[in-house]
């Protein structure tokens, strides 16, 4: 049978922003879900909030929607354009909610939408724990002892009958969210109270541990006429009882036995045939090592972030073939893409090993609580590919971009034997570099798998590399020992440290012995049929098979794994740069290893190099390769980073140069250029000591935003100090200024801020448009509202900015994109900061103005001239509306992280609403954002002395709407005295009923509070936010925000008032 | 130690020794299954055969004492890329290095693998050997070695033994048969005879069997007599079920012939589709021959299952008699159970023929 021809629209949904166990992967899902239903000549509808995806660009899907994914806006979706069904699996947990909701508010039944891929029965069998407790037990598969259970009382009893330790989870979340394990009562009174907050159904799951056993993930593929089989059978080295996303993974697994595995998959296919999924399906499992017995753990019934990961691991396309089965196409009518020889109906076999490891924000995040448990917390991920367990190891350790030491981290060297212990039994995000310590130390690897129920395998391995080490140091500069290690995973720059020599020197003595690496294939088959697909992995072995194209190629270095700062929108410009390359008739090959995105698909390349982005892996791609140059402006601080060691190997950097990458880190010589354009820059200067900086700030007068001295980026301003004290004590006790570590002190100058993207090809510059940022400078730029058109600067003024920007790209010979942020006060602008690559603005900006920016740019970085693109192509913005982006973030997946907004970025995702006018717009925004306060309640304001006045302003404003004004006493008198009606509450350190308990009891509905941080877990600012995050009490850090919600609110109620 | 694979065309491949320091020679082969390294190695199908296997982490759980496909192991040679020479599993009781030095079978490890394969599959199944020295010499004997014919004579039993039970009696022909398909036949309960494959029709008869087995076993059809007389004899008067060379030589009895395939199919990824129905089932394959589909008579055999990729024939069946044959290995042991009901069948076609047969005698 193939594909149904009474469907004709499809709807997809898409996943919302980036979160914490909700990232890339969903926009790889969704882009390839449309371009399936495209293929098959369907039409498709897609929405999604988040507008740096690649599935919102226009040509992706028919009719894009790039609007708030809640009930309100999908339903008005669905009235207007009557799809025949929904394809609801590749929109993450989020798409899978909202299906739900949907269904039952019994919309899709009155306008006759059909749910295609998974039926509204599976979704409910695997989301609600007591069904799917009933269809395991019909199928006769084993489950952990659990029950489902709506309060506390229950958790109790159930508890004490299963005995301690057990695991709670809520229903119906993502990411495990909210979940945890308690070994006590004490321990699980909390975890119950908050996970039964967290859960959409208000149902939580009481689990018998098992932590400690092997985590198994099948990925499974079904079609409607049964036919079922595994894509990717994947191990986790961490054992049960932590997050899977927080795992390292491995395909193919390792330590099962066929027997083992064969269970595993008769299971992982009675349960896709069960639950009837027409596309995809992943199964967890868990397997007691000791008997090989398991117990299934989890059964996903959508795309998921192990598909993407099964995905790039196999080279099998799982979210194309799933969206094709979800139309009644059967696998074997599938073809494969860029093979003639296989249909889908295929099981890949592996003749490699793929690695994966999670990213987290902890860099950071550094005050964070990063101990490991069932909720994730990794905010992206890298895979490496090798030969053996070994190789794919050490070469994801180095793509995850940790830093030169992380193999050798002082603290972990440091560390006491009695620490090390603590590290692996109590595991935090580093612990395998502390596995590694203790190996060095002469731990076996069996000893280390009883503290860590970590397998012996995965030990064994890493004690191989440990001995590897010791070779090394035993032979300096020897042939064979070198070969060992190269074939091994080690880097030239981790052998250097061994061998006490640069890295350089390593590589060249490398090259002289003939040890240079080739690259294989990943072909699904191992090899079996001719390959057709042009994705290759570096190894040490015999023979190569990847040719240089016949084209002149051009590399693109991707952005690696997703971080805070570095998110989708690099994928998205990465990928669009691609694009353009292949335009332009040359080879299009990437280099990337963040396998949740678009630009390591290799179907969308003419070649991909999944590997790691360092010096010494790009420089032996290039080498290869041969292209006519790199480009490295899309890639974010991963690519960047990399363009000066590569220009100094000789490698062609195309665009900007690179020197003029360094001038602008050159604070001198980036001053001079200011001055010679006439242009503004707030006060700076250097210190090298704390009573200097205090001179500095004193003279500057506070506050006074603090920052690297070699950092022009703006990125990375460390924090602001309002007073003397603060500046004191975060220099002397966190920042350790000194003369090899000096500070650069910078005027904090409050107005209003603006950010501008332009493309220039060093003569000509194109600036099309202006973003102006709701909350003041100070709140870092990728956490800020941003508003575009600006609404608040006039007409000359953006004139001049516009000028201005256009002057600073010529004088620093820019060619490709640069961004600059202005900040614009008493109608004067100052620069306070330039950044020569595409920023993180460039994909909201090329979604309103309608203009493929990324495109341009890199016609230009290849060599077009603005002027003559400018003829043959229409580059004027075309904008109607007004668009906001919102930042999104994911605190509440983050114990110990304060939620204050600051100088450093804290936002995972964003959001954009688009509407004509900007109220609208704003609701729309805060709305995609889930940041959303009702028509009427309590709101709570606890604000800092000077933003006192402005708060009573709102808060009168607040209570003009129906709100009720609660306070502390401090804010409360000020409030009192100018005239608005406020309820005291205690403060955080006096007695219960606090401003704690109103907000853990839920007495208020918002909090407005600005109490500065200052960087403890302790003070009343931070347990005020804390408390909010964690009873999802929607929090407002900045009056400018809370002053635009207030606005939309106000638009949406009548103003009361007695006569 | 260094050692080389070194194959017929010329190619030289380094690596280390490992298993039995010894020279060997065989056809080589690459298997892409990901697990079960121990059933795969005592297969008796690999008789004669250098194993070269596409997952490069080989060893990891070691050997057992469960997973056994013949109490010896016949195949000449292991190829791995990694090998684990501290396994660890709760059923390991030794390493796969220190069985293959107790079985006498050299192996080599570091081998670039993919490199192999690729030559395999653009060169086909060809001569190789494993010696400590890749010189003409080495070449020489290689190019003089002849290939044996008795592959099915070493492996397969040369006296009858019953397996019983008390369910449908079953006769296993065994042409180098895995235990697999015993443990299969034990699962349903079979009371079952194993019998030499030289054992003529009357023999047969004489046990009165409610069906007879075919098993798989190694090397070329063409290689065996006899066989296929007994399978005409047989045919019609009781249900017949034939597996991997049985499929083969069922094929042939009936008029079908077979060719040497370029590099065979190895591993257990292979989808095979049920004609009638659409069906799909991964399937354990383990062949180097298939039945030509140009010489099938349409009149006797039936084409059942088909390999998607590459269309091999996959499975026969009898138009007339109720007999039927796949390629594939549908007890997996390693690899996948999907075709298990294939088991079924045999037990559903051998009640329906006692109950016409009952029925005939009413």
């Amino acid at each position: 049978m193939a594909k149904r021809h009474d469907l004709h629209k499809i709807l997809i949904l898409g996943s919302g922003p980036i979160t914490i166990g909700q990232a890339a992967e969903f926009d790889y899902a969704a882009t390839q879900a449309c371009q399936a239903l495209h293929e098959e000549g369907y039409e498709t509808v897609l929405v999604n909030s988040d507008p740096d995806t690649i599935m919102t660009d226009p040509g992706v899907a028919d009719r894009t929607y790039v609007e708030p994914l809640t009930f309100e806006f999908i339903a008005q979706i669905l009235r207007k354009e009557l799809p025949d069904a929904i394809l609801p699996t590749m929109g993450g947990q989020n798409g899978l909610n909202l299906t739900m909701e949907l269904a039952n508010s019994g919309i899709l039944e009155e306008l006759q939408i059909e749910l295609l891929g998974t039926n509204l029965a599976a979704m409910s069998q695997t989301e609600d724990h007591e069904l799917f407790k009933n269809l395991m037990h019909k199928l006769q598969q084993p489950l952990p002892a659990s029950r489902s259970l709506h309060n506390l009382k229950e958790a109790f009893q159930f508890a004490q009958q299963i005995g301690y330790p057990v695991i709670i989870r809520p229903a119906a979340t993502t990411g495990g969210l909210g979940g945890g394990i308690a070994h006590n009562k004490k321990e699980l009174q909390p975890l119950v109270r908050s996970a039964l907050k967290q859960s959409p159904i208000k149902q939580v799951l009481l689990e018998d541990s098992i932590a400690g056993q092997k985590e198994i993930e099948f990925e499974v593929m079904r079609d409607h006429l049964d036919n079922a089989l595994v894509v990717c059978e994947m191990e986790n080295f961490d054992p049960v009882g932590i997050h899977a996303g927080d795992s390292i993974v491995f395909a193919p697994t390792q330590t099962l036995s066929d027997r083992e595995t064969q269970r595993l998959r008769d299971a992982s296919l009675q349960i896709v045939r069960a639950l009837k999924i027409e596309g995809d399906c992943s199964i967890h499992f868990a397997i007691d090592p000791k008997t090989g017995n398991y117990e299934i753990l989890a059964v996903n019934p959508r795309v998921s972030r192990s598909s993407a990961l099964a995905s790039k691991a196999t080279g099998y396309p799982v979210a194309t073939v799933a969206t094709k089965a979800a139309i009644g196409m059967a696998l074997d009518e599938i073809p494969m893409p860029l093979t003639d020889k296989t249909s889908a109906a295929f099981e890949p076999s592996l003749d490699y090993v793929a690695c994966k490891l999670p990213r987290w924000p902890f860099d950071q995040f550094a005050r964070a609580n990063r101990h490991l448990g069932p909720q994730m917390k990794a905010i992206g991920e890298v895979m490496a590919v090798g030969r053996d367990v070994e190789e794919a190891l050490l070469k994801a350790i180095r793509s995850l971009e940790l830093g030169p030491d992380i193999f050798h981290p002082d603290r972990i060297e440091k560390a006491s034997d009695g620490q090390i212990i603590e590290q692996l039994i109590h595991p935090q995000d580093d612990r395998l570099f502390y596995l590694f310590e203790a190996l060095r130390r002469g731990y076996q690897p069996d000893e280390l798998s009883e503290l860590t129920k970590i397998d012996f395998f995965f030990l064994d391995k890493m004690a191989h590399l440990v001995a590897i080490e010791q070779d090394l140091k035993a032979h300096p500069d020897d042939h064979d020992t070198l070969w060992e290690a190269k074939r091994n995973g080690f880097s030239d720059r981790a052998i250097a440290y061994w061998w006490h020599e640069q890295p350089d020197a390593v590589r060249q003595f490398r090259i002289s012995e003939q040890i240079k690496p080739v690259y294989k294939g990943i072909d699904l088959s191992a090899g079996e049929f001719p390959p057709e697909t042009p994705y290759y992995y570096s190894t040490y072995e015999m023979e190569n098979e990847s040719q240089p194209s016949d084209l002149p190629a051009v590399i693109v270095l991707g952005s690696g794994p997703t971080r805070i700062g570095q998110g989708i929108g690099f994928d998205y410009t990465t990928v669009h740069c691609l694009r353009a390359i292949q335009k332009a008739g040359y080879a299009a090959i990437v280099i990337n290893n963040n396998p949740e995105m678009v630009s390591t698909d290799f179907a969308v390349v003419n070649k991909l190099y999944f590997e790691p982005l360092t010096v010494e892996d790009v420089l032996n791609v290039v080498e290869l390769e041969q292209p006519a140059g790199v480009i490295v402006q899309f890639g974010g601080q991963t690519a960047q980073q990399l363009a000066a060691p590569l220009a100094k190997h000789g490698v062609k950097i195309l665009g900007t140069p690179v020197t003029a990458q360094k001038m602008i880190r050159n604070r001198d010589a980036f001053s001079k250029i200011i001055r010679q354009l006439q242009l503004l820059q707030p006060d700076e200067q250097i210190a090298t000591s704390v009573e200097a900086a205090e001179a500095v700030a004193d003279k500057m007068q506070y506050p006074v935003l603090v920052r690297r001295p070699d950092d022009r980026l703006g990125d990375q301003a460390l924090m602001i100090a309002y007073q003397k004290e603060e500046l004191h004590g975060y220099l002397s006790d966190h920042y350790q200024v000194a003369a090899d570590k000096p500070v650069l002190i910078t005027q904090y100058v409050t107005g209003k801020e603006y950010e501008m993207d332009a493309i220039s090809d060093s003569q000509n510059v194109m600036v099309p448009g202006i973003l102006e940022h709701i909350e003041k400078a100070g709140v870092h730029s990728g956490d800020s509202m941003a508003v575009y058109p600006p609404q608040g600067l006039s007409t000359d003024m953006q004139e001049q900015l516009t000028k201005d920007t256009q002057k600073l790209a010529v004088a620093l010979h820019c060619q490709g994109m640069l961004n600059v942020k202005w900040i614009v006060h008493d109608q004067q602008a100052a620069v306070i900061a330039v950044n020569l690559n595409a920023s993180r603005t460039v994909p909201f900006l090329s979604k309103v103005t309608h203009l493929p920016l990324t495109q341009i740019a890199t016609q230009v970085i290849l060599g077009a001239s603005l002027l003559e693109l400018t003829k043959v192509e229409d580059v004027k913005p075309h904008s109607v509306g007004v668009h906001v982006k919102a930042p999104v973030f994911s605190f509440t997946k983050l114990a110990k992280v304060d939620s204050m907004l600051g100088p450093e970025m804290k936002s995972t995702g964003e959001v954009m609403g688009s509407d004509l006018e900007l109220d609208k717009a704003l609701y729309k925004a805060f709305e995609a954002a889930h940041l959303h306060l009702p028509r009427f309640g309590n709101i709570l304001f606890t604000v800092a002395d000077p933003d006192k006045k402005r708060a009573r302003s709102l808060a009168d404003r607040f209570h003009e709407i129906g709100y009720q004004i609660y306070a502390t006493a401090g804010t409360a008198q000020y409030f009192q005295k100018h005239g608005v009606p406020v309820h005291i509450v205690r403060k955080t350190h006096e007695a219960t009923p606090n401003i704690l308990t109103a907000i853990r009891d839920g007495q208020v509905q918002g909090v407005i509070n600005t109490m500065h941080e200052d960087g403890t877990t302790t003070s009343a600012g931070f347990r005020i936010r804390e408390a909010a995050v964690q009873a999802g009490v929607p929090l407002l850090t900045s009056l400018e925000t809370t002053d635009a919600l207030l606005r939309v609110m106000e638009e949406r109620s009548f103003a009361t008032r007695p006569l | 130690m260094k050692r080389y694979l070194i194959l017929e065309d010329g190619s030289v491949f380094p690596g280390r020794s490992f298993g039995a320091p010894l020279t060997t020679t065989g056809e080589i082969v690459f298997t892409t299954g990901m697990t079960g390294y121990q059933e795969t190695i005592t297969d008796p199908s690999h008789n004669g055969q250098i194993i070269a296997f596409t997952n490069p982490q080989i060893g990891n759980v070691g050997i057992n004492r469960a997973d056994y496909e013949s109490i010896k192991p016949t195949c000449k040679g292991v190829v791995v890329r990694s090998l684990d020479y501290h396994p660890h599993h709760h059923e390991t009781t030794m390493s796969l290095d220190a069985f293959l030095k107790q079985e006498g079978i050299p192996g080599i490890e570091g081998v670039d693998t993919r490199a192999l394969t690729r030559r395999i599959r653009t060169e086909g199944a060809m001569k190789a050997s494993l010696v400590d020295a890749a010189d003409e010499h080495a070449f020489d004997q290689l190019k003089a070695l002849v290939m044996p014919k008795d592959q099915v004579q070493q492996v397969a039993t040369t006296k009858p033994y019953p397996s019983p039970a008390d369910g449908h009696r079953v006769v296993v022909i065994d042409l180098g048969l895995k235990h697999g398909l015993l443990k299969m036949l034990a699962h349903y309960n079979c009371n079952v005879t194993v019998l030499p494959y030289k054992t003529d029709a009357k023999k047969i008869f004489a046990l009165a069997p409610d069906g007879v087995l075919l098993s798989n076993g190694p090397g070329n059809p063409h290689d065996i007599h006899g066989v296929a007389e007994m399978i005409q004899a047989v045919e019609g008067k009781i249900p017949v079920f034939a597996i991997g060379l049985g499929h083969e030589l069922f094929a042939m009895a009936n008029g079908a012939a077979t060719y040497k395939m370029k590099f065979g199919h190895h591993g257990f990824n292979h989808p095979v589709r049920e004609i009638a129905t659409g069906r799909i089932d991964f399937t354990a394959q383990n062949h180097g021959y298939a039945v030509d589909p140009a010489s099938i008579n349409n009149d006797q055999l039936l084409v059942t299952h088909i390999e998607t990729n590459d269309k091999t024939i996959e499975g026969l069946r009898h138009r007339l008699y109720p007999a039927f044959s796949v390629q594939f290995d549908p007890e997996g042991t390693p690899g996948p159970h999907d075709a298990i009901h294939l088991f079924d069948e045999f037990m559903e076609m051998i009640d329906a023929f006692n109950l016409q047969k009952q029925r005939r005698q009413v």
